[in-house]
């Protein structure tokens, strides 16, 4: 039975304007797989990410990082614990001043002794693993947005976590980048032996590399499992609903609005 | 009653603004400096807001001690007492006009383009990419930059007044026909080294820490926007320099000390 490199146990997070976005959530990603959590827009799946990684601290419950609770880490070793942490955000990050070579290297020099030969090595290896070595030295501005993508994902590997997030890997991908970022992100996490969460709302996409699927709307957890179980939980509707993209059901297609008596025949003044 | 919870509502968030801007100037100041990899993006920031600004603070000191020049020698020269125009044009611009404007030309070229340089880092998540690569952007983005600022300021302020004077020479002497003697002369035996000169050099270090702290303050803090970063840009830039004139009133009635 494969460990949990990450335990989220009772969580509840509330922002500063009183907004719940998750109340007593429990959810776990074991090592070694691709996990995946799922939900509409504006559900909190990017502060789920900034959760885990310590940016972010829970109103309530407890969030272990391998084996840490990562809101208990005095700053120093908050940082520690990151080193063993990838991300890739949805904007990608890039440094923008820094050539994509700089960009992939930026991690290793930071915290590594290694020669500036080694880390020439490792940083080209690393953009062989997403295709693009060739574009060492272009800068973020000359890339395109899968190019990008896949250039933040190699420096999110430079230092081999143990762990890698995925913050939207699909949105606003066209079909051949689509379709390399899905292979890539299989391909790394059993390569490398690495542990995966991605976070989308990609769903076909997403179903068809993950391990694991947790769906989370309305600030709970609404549905888990392997991703054939998710498809065949006919019983919930409000997760079929959300698997199939219907405009209607449990989710309403309308915002909550006052009457149309009310909107339409009432005169303005 | 509504309007005095507005106003509770408004001081409290300024106690807030000051607090957290407290807490990053700490923050700047007191964590163990890492020199080996500090020092050369000290360098780099001292290029990007000392080296960069040079060209308009060179240009603005040439003409404001031109039009000194002019000003002064016309009037003085009513009185008979033009040969009194180096220590004019040295006075005013060794003790107010060299920082004041230097700063002032500091917060809306160096301080504007720091603040939208974070605030962009922010919004393209840049800042968020390095603390999940176990880098702390206070130490690698904001530390720089202050002590950047810091280091800038006074140098510019000093080439400030050379160029300022430089440009009242070539009006007083080489324009209107003061005598050259004469203008270095009461020039030197009226400037004091200590109270003029250093008193304006020490201005300019407050005026320095406050306009970059400022700027760096309204960069981290943006609303990762558009619209964030533009009103950050502009409140950095209004802030810094009214914070500099009010700054310079204090300073001048503590250097003067006969009040």
């Amino acid at each position: 039975m494969p460990t949990n490199i990450v335990e989220i146990n009772q969580m509840s997070f509330q922002h500063d304007n009183g907004k719940v976005v998750f109340r007593d959530v429990d959810l776990l990603i074991p090592q070694g797989k691709v996990t995946a959590v799922m939900g509409p827009s504006g559900t909190g799946k990017t502060t789920l990410l900034k959760l885990i990684g310590g940016q972010l601290a829970p109103t309530c419950g407890t969030i272990r990082v391998g084996g840490e609770l990562v809101h208990d880490l005095s700053r120093q070793a908050l940082y520690k614990l990151r080193r063993r942490l990838g991300m890739l955000f949805q904007a990608s990050g890039l440094f923008t001043h820094m050539t994509v070579f700089d960009n992939v290297a930026f991690p290793l020099r930071e915290h590594t002794p290694l020669s500036e030969s080694m880390i020439h090595t490792i940083t080209l290896m690393k953009l062989q693993m997403v295709g693009l070595r060739g574009a060492k030295d272009l800068m973020p501005s000359e890339l395109s947005g899968g190019m990008a993508r896949r250039v933040a994902l190699a420096r999110a590997i430079a230092l081999d976590p143990e762990l890698i997030m995925y913050d939207e890997p699909f949105t606003g991908q066209d079909p051949i980048s689509l379709g390399v970022l899905v292979k890539l992100v299989r391909t790394l996490n059993d390569a490398l032996g690495l542990t995966s969460i991605i976070v989308s709302h990609d769903v076909q996409e997403t179903l068809t590399i993950a391990d694991y699927v947790y769906v989370i709307v309305d600030a709970k957890i609404i549905g888990q499992g392997t991703p054939e179980a998710i498809v065949n939980d006919t019983a919930n509707k409000q997760l079929q609903q959300f698997i199939q993209g219907l405009a209607d059901g449990p989710v309403p297609f309308h915002y909550p609005a006052a009457s149309l008596e009310k909107d339409f025949l009432e005169e303005h003044v | 009653m509504n309007q005095v919870a507005l106003l509770g509502q408004w001081g409290i968030q300024l106690l807030r603004d000051f607090g957290k801007a407290g807490i990053l100037l700490y923050q700047i100041l007191f964590y163990r400096p890492h020199f080996r990899k500090g020092f050369p993006l000290v360098v780099q920031q001292i290029y990007a807001e000392g080296v960069l600004s040079l060209a308009i603070i060179i240009v603005s000191s040439l003409f404001i001690g031109m039009v000194l020049a002019l000003q002064g020698y016309h009037t003085l020269s009513k009185f008979g007492a033009s040969q009194e125009l180096g220590p004019l044009v040295a006075l005013s611009v060794v003790r107010e006009l060299g920082p004041v404007v230097t700063a002032i030309l500091f917060a809306g070229r160096a301080g504007s383009a720091v603040t939208a340089e974070i605030g962009l880092m922010k919004a393209t998540e840049q800042l968020s990419s390095m603390e999940m690569m176990a880098v702390d952007p206070l130490r690698r983005v904001i530390a720089p930059r202050f002590w950047g600022g810091f280091i800038s300021m006074p140098l510019l302020t000093i080439i400030f007044n050379m160029m300022a004077i430089y440009g009242a020479y070539l009006v007083g002497v080489k324009w209107l026909g003061v005598d050259a003697g004469v203008f270095w002369s009461n020039m030197r035996s009226s400037v004091d080294f200590h109270s003029d000169v250093v008193n304006g050099i020490l201005k300019s270090v407050v005026f320095g820490v406050a306009v970059i702290w400022i700027s760096l303050f309204q960069g981290y803090f943006a609303a990762p926007t558009s619209a964030g970063i533009a009103n950050a840009t502009t409140r950095s830039v209004v802030y810094g320099s009214l914070v500099i004139l009010g700054l310079d009133f204090i300073l001048t009635a503590v250097m003067i000390g006969e009040w």
